[in-house]
């Protein structure tokens, strides 16, 4: 030929696409964390800054090795284990021992992802399964608890961060109560489970309570998943049947059990239930594909959040009901399958 | 008032919305395209047996005049796009890939071009089957796109009564307005074909259903529609792919093509708005179809808009008319949901394109990094056919084509690209779907 041939691609159809895509969407989870992050290091310095780097440090490094050692691509680009190193971080207590965080994030990435076959297989939101697991390893620790807003807490580390390895971490009742005067050491649920004061509801929405690292402020986490739902990144249904669901389980005993039973509010704004539904039970791996589905996944999760606090042995329920729903989400999908067009309702077969 | 409007909307479940890329060449009229000085004719450009050619080489062809034959009932002849004379027949590349025997005709620059074949025929009193015979004497096809013998279409098979044609205005792929133009422009036409068609297929009434993105059009057949009430015209929503028979059908009749079955089974017959204004336009004159309205359109072309472009015309001629900067990330044949792309532009434009599309690597965006499914769920929130992409995907990727067929209804799929357009992990799912489903065919073959 004595022209040139322009170059023109070959692609197969659809030719445009819709964005966004995986790196997109991960991207922006990220981003819609980093101000909760940023406001669990001005309410508990130092110490929560450590954890949440040495936390996803530990993820994006397990996830690199795995990588490196099955001589797989590069998939710290799809951002998808700094979201669980992130996750994770928030949901520990600010003053965890640094080196636990670690092995939480090892356990995240290795257990929770790579051994079910890396993003898109994993059954359970990897961050849960870390924490699930340092809950078991560590009782203790998981449920010391720090007060926010802690004088010098930009200068000094909470006692428990610095532990070394396998050392019983020095108690925090001693720094917590010559860093604030008579904090308990519990957090709002646990003090109305175990002692029966209520924190007042304000207090949690803007987050001026003792809790894990990015948990405590409702109103933010609000904010943030907002962002995400907004720009169609984060599917919204879940959250309001889940929240939805949480609320209306509570209403129904505090009118029918007495008001011992919390206010509607107190159960929406405590503990990890917003942070939770919002960015946690929003994994699309772990959650079903169906529209219907979706509705149910999240009212399940509200329900059985609400009844492990009321019945459960310990005062947060979030992270077992999320689990639970993980592990329900496939069936959950195969029974609202939509009907397919044109087919009938029971598959014809001969 | 709106808000009612809105809920009223006909449609259907599911869906996308693609950016619609239609106001660069809606409102332009139709133009008539020049001769190129070379036409190239496939004998195959339209599904079925390919045509038998009735001229040699070197002899005389008249604008309009039969140049190949149908062979057999599932083949169309083909008509003289331009009077000039045969050059060669023999195999030329072809938009599908491989080459396919043509007959090449070298135009005659001085000739007035007036289609000297005319037989006027008053179709009004054939019956039902010599219309058929007239339909595949003029060569026509599907010009929405699919290139289906038009007259097999209207061949019902006896045991099935039609209650409803239904004329199909959707246009719903992005950046095409032939249909549209050709509503606005040869509405009596499109009237004349769908009578035509009523007739052959015994149905009572017609609807046509335009996207209401085209009002314009909606308000032109209402104002000039028959007074016997018995042809109707209806807005549905704009929404790929409501131009899909099966769609259509059911956001205006509410009912649903059953599983593996025809629209004949529940009724019907659909038929395209070009298709029937080519009818209408053709049969009364007893002529073949020797030229088509495309699309120009997308970044790469300065005059884009829609031209009445010779069959035959070399895409090299008709893009060097609407001004084709020469470069070009793609050329695609058809609107972007469902057309494909080519990698030549010595290829000519038959009958069932509808739209040539020079898109930029802006318009088309940057070759994606393929990631794992995450199971986000969209690509069911978008199959129209309320299929399950994500798992018909896991399952492609494994080769288990007959598990998808047999547990997961993989020859309901459309094929439409919804899923594909959706999915921000960038899976090729249509793509896996249209090997599974050729697989799928060949080994039943
Ligand atoms: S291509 Fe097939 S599977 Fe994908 S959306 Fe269309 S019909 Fe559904
Ligand atoms: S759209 Fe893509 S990533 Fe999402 S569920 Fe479907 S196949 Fe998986």
């Amino acid at each position: 030929m004595s022209k040139p041939q322009p170059t023109i691609e070959l692609r197969t159809s659809p030719h445009i696409k819709s964005a966004p895509t995986v790196e997109q969407i991960m991207r922006n989870v990220v981003f819609a964390l980093l101000p909760i992050s940023a406001f669990a290091v001005y309410e508990f310095g130092i110490s929560a800054l450590a954890l949440i780097l040495t936390v996803t440090g530990s993820c994006l490094l397990t996830e690199h090795l795995f990588n490196r050692a099955g001589e797989k691509p590069n998939s710290l680009r799809d951002w998808s284990a700094a979201i669980t190193g992130l996750l994770l971080a928030l949901t520990l207590p600010p003053g965890f021992p640094l080196w636990m965080g670690v092995v939480a994030g090892f356990v995240a990435i290795a257990l929770g992802k790579v051994l079910f076959g890396g993003l898109g297989f994993n059954v359970f939101n990897p961050a849960l399964v870390g924490r699930a697991f340092v809950q078991a390893a560590f009782p203790v620790a998981i449920t010391t608890w720090t007060p926010p807003l802690a004088p010098g807490r930009f200068l000094e580390f909470i006692p428990s961060t610095l532990t070394a390895p396998f050392m019983t971490p020095p108690s925090v009742a001693a720094w917590s109560h010559h860093a604030v005067d008579a904090f308990s050491g519990a957090t709002p649920l646990g003090l109305w489970k175990f002692q029966g004061i209520v924190v007042s509801t304000s207090d949690l929405f803007t987050g001026m309570s003792a809790g894990s690292a990015g948990e405590t402020s409702a109103l933010l986490i609000l904010v943030c998943g907002a962002y995400l739902a907004a720009r169609r990144m984060m599917d919204w249904r879940i959250p309001a049947a889940m929240l939805g669901t949480a609320a209306l389980t509570a209403l129904a005993f505090r009118l029918f059990g007495g008001s011992h039973y919390p206010t509607p509010l107190f159960v929406l704004f405590s503990g990890g239930l917003m942070l939770g539904a919002l960015f946690m039970a929003t994994d699309m791996v772990a959650s079903p594909l169906t529209p219907l589905g979706v509705w149910i996944y999240g009212a399940v999760m509200g329900f059985i959040t609400v009844i492990i606090r009321y019945f459960g042995g310990l005062p947060e329920g979030v992270m077992y009901a999320i689990l639970l729903g993980n592990a329900l989400s496939p069936l959950i999908a195969l029974i609202t399958q939509p009907r397919v067009y044109g087919a009938r309702r029971e598959r014809s077969k001969p | 008032m709106t808000l009612l409007k809105w809920f009223g909307r006909k449609s259907f479940s599911h869906g996308v919305h693609p950016q619609e890329h239609k106001d660069g060449t809606a409102h332009r009229a139709i133009r008539r395209l020049p001769f190129a000085p070379r036409m190239i004719v496939p004998l195959a450009q339209h599904i079925g047996k390919p045509s038998r050619p009735l001229v040699k080489v070197g002899e005389e062809v008249l604008r309009g005049q039969l140049i190949a034959e149908a062979d057999g009932f599932m083949s169309v002849p083909q008509h003289a796009p331009a009077t000039g004379v045969v050059e060669a027949i023999e195999l030329m590349p072809s938009a599908q890939g491989p080459r396919v025997r043509s007959i090449v005709i070298k135009v005659y620059e001085a000739s007035s071009q007036e289609v000297l074949c005319d037989q006027s025929q008053d179709v009004d009193n054939l019956d039902p089957d010599a219309i058929v015979q007239a339909v595949q004497a003029s060569g026509l096809v599907g010009l929405g796109g699919a290139a289906f013998p038009s007259h097999v279409k209207l061949k019902v098979p006896a045991e099935h009564a039609i209650h409803t044609l239904v004329v199909n205005g959707c246009e719903c792929e992005p950046f095409l307005t032939t249909d549209h133009r050709v509503m606005l422009e040869q509405t009596d036409d499109l009237i004349r074909g769908t009578r035509y068609a009523m007739r052959v297929v015994g149905a009572k009434r017609a609807v046509i259903g335009v996207e209401d993105n085209k009002m314009d059009a909606v308000e032109t057949i209402r104002a000039r529609l028959p007074a016997d009430g018995n042809i109707s015209v209806e807005a549905v929503e704009t929404k790929y792919p409501q131009g899909s028979e099966k769609m259509l059908i059911t956001s205006l009749l509410g009912l649903e093509v059953p599983s593996g079955g025809h629209t004949f089974h529940i009724g019907v017959v659909v038929n395209n708005v070009g298709t029937l204004a080519a009818m209408g336009q053709l049969l009364p004159r007893g002529r073949g179809l020797i030229e088509r309205v495309v699309t120009v359109a997308g970044p790469g072309v300065s005059k884009p808009g829609n031209y009445r472009v010779p069959i035959g015309t070399p895409l090299r001629y008709l893009l060097g008319y609407a001004g084709f900067s020469g470069s070009a990330a793609e050329v695609i044949l058809g609107g972007p949901m469902m057309g494909n792309a080519i990698a030549s532009l010595d290829v000519p434009v038959t009958k069932g394109v509808s739209g040539v599309l020079v898109l930029s690597s802006n318009a088309i965006g940057q070759p994606r990094t393929v990631h794992p499914c995450i199971k986000c769920g969209q690509c069911v929130s978008a199959c129209p056919i309320h299929l399950n992409p994500s798992q018909l995907g896991l399952l492609a990727a494994k080769r288990e084509y007959d598990l998808m067929a047999e547990d997961f209804h993989l020859k309901d799929c459309i094929e439409c690209g919804c899923c594909s357009f959706v999915c921000p992990s960038s899976i090729p799912l249509v793509q896996y779907f249209r090997i599974a489903k050729s697989v799928l065919r060949e080994r039943a073959a």
